[in-house]
């Protein structure tokens, strides 16, 4: 190949020529230069109108968001008054913050219990194993140590097959939380049916006016009990229903003839874990924040979740060396269950381990915000960035 | 908008093939064939009656919100999209999320080798499915077009398809010079290379990704642009962002999402793909990076990602993933329950236990799984209606009512001279009940049926 042939070669694919220390007989030049480089630059325009009529093109493309209107909105729950720092449950106009930011961020309530709870996994006792003994403590080392937005005071030793405390005792570790932190409570009791409404009726009484959540009143339970203490003491109810929309609204409905409104009740629609039907949950929770904002006023509560459900999932605890240690799957679980029913609506989310809380409550935050307004990094290049 | 059956029943011949010998579609009627098609359960070729204007408008109308489209060729093919709603209880998610794992060009041979060899082999059973990895996505990161054709000539031996990222046109022409035949993702068009990329994707007939980041307009832009000469298989990836960010790229995902579906925008009507591979960007712990990158991952599967490229390869960052992909993509349609009555597992004789749980899939499963080849023992499974122990115990189908029932239809007791039945353990709250309505002893047996040998051995060693 001569020296010009080898030029246009490679001047094909050029878009300009650029020449440094150029030095060329002048003749040669105009005879046998020019009609190569009419070539290229002939090529070079041609790709360039190409171009051109792409973009053109490409700018007569208008993108508009898919933004809609909502007939409903969910209700504002307040929870924690007097001596406590009130947060905020639900609120939301829209289903994503595209089209309306949330007003409050997704809150995690930290699960605290009334007995040493020998059954809780190794992960978490690493961190509490020192404060077990004492539910004041336990709720200040969540508070403190973890950030807690909020404490769920389980009161587990009421069961009367675990230490069949009285309501008088229950009172007392409800006493001895809210003096040792500031932030709302949930106070759950031990899930027997008989005792559980004389429990947080108690347990309702001792914390007047703080406006906790109680958990919770159920159709199985003597839900008017707990409504009439919730009412009476100034507290907000949790309404439980397992995976069943209409459960949920008949559940709902009962509680309001008792005389609480939507602002003083929270659903839970039942958390199925991370591999044990929790595609169940999503369904259900969906439909439920869709009916909402649709306008059901009979489902327009900010929503909950026991993501502590997580834990009794084997990949979560369970010693097996083909799924890796326990110290990271145990987490994982509890994120993958909370950060699925977060993106499905959920509002306030009762948690164990520090770092699935973090985690969550990290993207949790980003609801609040507005699209396209926070800093984000040029990945632009990520292929070769990355290691 | 969905479509119905009626919609398509319209455009159907509308005869039931009353005059033909036997319709060709199988069904007793063009009704039944439209419900059947509108349940994506018949072939619309099936119908021999149609003009082919009338086929045409069909296959305009049955064509999914999201486009299917596969990577890959022969035994070596993933297919994704093909979605037809937004929520999952509306019909169902078709195509679980592909999850690929990232391999750079960059790499000793030995290194390269063992990657593709841990991306090959990992699995995870899980409910009688193995769950698997999908592709392998073969980074350009050394800059070098030589390197990455190498690279990508190497993995034609992989039984994986391929994804082939790159930005350089130079470098990806090398690369499909090589493996172009496989119909490997070419990832990714962005504003500078578009020309380039798309005669590429034309030449060598292969899907081809759009990388546009926080930028939706322009998102819109070039698949029109790409549409326009031609190109149908398109990916979307609207950016992975892995910090503040993930709060945007939600955003951009549902924003995507819902104009396919609801809104039928031809330039969005493709599948979506995103990276949670960045976070090693970001964070260099090897558990950090492994747990983020998983939350990532969830994030935007629930959120319609049909593809994600992963960079950890960390079992226990796996297989959570994995059981979210299993869990979404069930088709709630289909009842996940199991045949009640009677099991039987092992060597049995008018000794052996008896055992007792629910007839939901999950929960059969994984009994199943934990008693067969380790105990010899009878199992009753109660109907549910396919609900798990503790969920039926407070929604009232599990009741000492229906278990004594079970007991007797199965004929149980003529099976066994021993009258204990071992129930879950969080069934215990009716173990009481059990006993007054059937007569039987009852035992609480371990929360977590992966307790039940060593509770039977137990047993055994005590009578």
């Amino acid at each position: 190949m001569d020296k010009m042939s080898q030029l246009l070669k490679l001047l094909e694919k050029t878009d300009y020529i650029e020449i440094n220390e150029f030095r060329m007989d002048f003749e040669e030049l105009e005879l046998q230069l020019m009609p190569a480089m009419q070539r290229v630059v002939q090529q070079a325009a041609t790709k360039q109108a190409a171009v051109q009529e792409t973009i053109k093109m490409m700018e007569a493309v208008d993108f508009v968001p898919p933004i809609k209107d909502y007939p409903g909105e969910v209700a504002q729950v307040q929870l924690g008054a007097g001596t406590r720092k009130p947060v905020y449950l639900g609120g939301q106009q829209a289903l994503y913050r595209f089209e309306e930011p949330q007003p409050n961020p997704p809150v995690v309530t930290f699960d605290v219990f009334d007995i040493p709870m020998p059954g809780l996994p190794r992960p978490i006792r690493e961190h509490f194993s020192d404060v077990m003994e004492h539910p004041g403590d336990w709720a200040k080392k969540a508070v403190k140590d973890f950030g807690a937005n909020m404490v769920t005071i389980h009161l587990i030793g009421t069961g009367p097959k675990v230490m069949d405390k009285t309501p008088r005792q229950a009172a007392e570790d409800i006493e001895e939380v809210l003096q040792a932190v500031d932030v709302p409570l949930v106070i759950g009791a031990s899930g027997d049916p008989q005792k559980d409404p004389i429990i947080l009726e108690a347990a309702a009484a001792a914390a007047e006016d703080e406006r906790c959540l109680l958990a919770s009143a159920n159709l199985d339970l003597d839900y008017k009990r707990v409504a009439k203490a919730a009412v009476d003491y100034n507290h907000a109810v949790l309404s439980w229903a397992i995976t069943d929309i209409n459960m949920q609204k008949t559940l709902n409905k009962y509680l309001m003839k008792e005389g609480l409104t939507q602002k003083d009740i929270v659903m839970d629609p039942t958390t199925c874990a991370l591999g044990y039907g929790i595609e169940f949950s999503i369904d259900v929770i969906t439909r439920t924040r869709l009916a909402a904002l649709k306008g059901d006023q009979d489902l327009q509560m900010p929503m909950s979740s026991g993501t502590t459900n997580a834990w009794g999932s084997r990949e979560a605890w369970m010693k097996n060396d083909a799924w890796g240690p326990t110290d990271y799957r145990g987490p994982i679980w509890e994120i993958f269950t909370g950060l699925t029913m977060m993106l499905c609506g959920v509002d306030i989310f009762m948690m164990l381990h520090p770092l699935s809380v973090q985690i969550l409550s990290e993207i949790g935050s980003t609801f609040t915000k507005d699209y396209l307004t926070s800093d984000v990094p040029d990945i632009s290049n990520w292929i070769a960035e990355l290691e | 908008m969905q479509v119905t059956a009626m919609d398509i029943y319209r455009l159907l011949p509308q005869t039931n093939c009353e005059d033909c010998e036997e319709a060709a579609c199988g069904e007793a009627s063009c009704m039944a064939f439209a419900t059947k098609l509108s349940e994506k359960e018949a072939q619309l070729e099936l119908c021999t009656e149609l003009s082919s204007e009338a086929f045409d408008k069909l296959e305009a109308l049955l064509a999914p919100a999201v486009r299917e489209i596969t990577i890959g060729t022969g035994d070596k093919t993933i297919t994704i999209g093909g979605d037809e709603v937004l929520y999952r209880y509306e019909l169902t998610y078709y195509n679980p999320t592909s999850l690929i794992i990232d391999i750079s060009d960059n790499i000793s041979d030995a290194e390269f080798a063992e990657r593709v060899n841990t991306i090959e082999e990992t699995e995870f059973e899980r409910i009688g499915e193995m769950l698997t990895l999908d592709a392998i996505a073969l980074r350009n990161a050394s800059g070098n077009a030589e390197k990455f054709a190498e690279a990508a000539l190497k993995l034609k031996k992989s039984k994986l398809p391929l994804v082939l990222c790159s930005f350089d046109p130079e470098a990806m022409k090398a690369a499909l010079e090589k493996v172009g035949d496989e119909r490997p993702l070419i990832y990714a068009v962005n504003e500078s290379n578009l020309e380039e990329m798309a005669a590429l994707a034309l030449e060598y007939n292969c899907p081809l990704a759009i990388f546009s980041p926080n930028d939706l307009e322009k998102m819109k832009q070039l698949s029109r642009a790409l549409r326009n000469k031609g190109i149908e298989d398109i990916i979307l990836d609207p950016g992975t962002f892995v910090q503040e960010g993930i709060g945007d790229t939600l955003d951009n995902f549902v924003m995507i999402r819902r104009l396919a579906v609801e809104e039928r925008d031809e330039d969005f009507r493709f599948p979506l793909m995103g990276i949670p591979a960045l976070t090693w960007i970001y964070e260099k712990d090897e558990v950090q990076g492994g747990i983020r990158e998983a939350t990532i991952a969830a994030t935007l599967m629930n959120k319609y990602a049909d593809l994600l490229i992963f960079h950890g390869t960390n079992i226990w960052e796996l297989i959570p993933v994995l059981t979210l992909r299993q869990g979404i993509y069930t088709d709630p349609r289909k009842p996940q329950a199991v045949d009640p009555g009677l099991y039987e597992f092992g060597e049995l004789d008018k000794n052996s236990p008896v055992l007792m749980t629910t007839n939901f899939a999950l929960t059969f499963y994984t009994v199943e799984g934990d008693i067969k080849g380790k105990a010899n023992a009878y199992l009753l499974v109660l109907d549910t209606e396919g609900r798990a122990v503790d969920v039926s115990l407070a929604g009232g189908q599990l009741n000492a009512e229906a278990v004594a029932d079970l007991i007797k239809e199965t004929g149980i007791e003529d099976k066994v001279d021993t009258r204990t039945l071992i129930i879950p353990g969080l069934s215990a709250p009716v173990s009481g009940e059990i006993e007054d309505e059937s007569g039987w002893e009852v035992l609480v047996g371990p929360r977590d049926s992966s307790g039940v040998p060593g509770f039977l051995e137990e047993l055994k060693g005590k009578s």
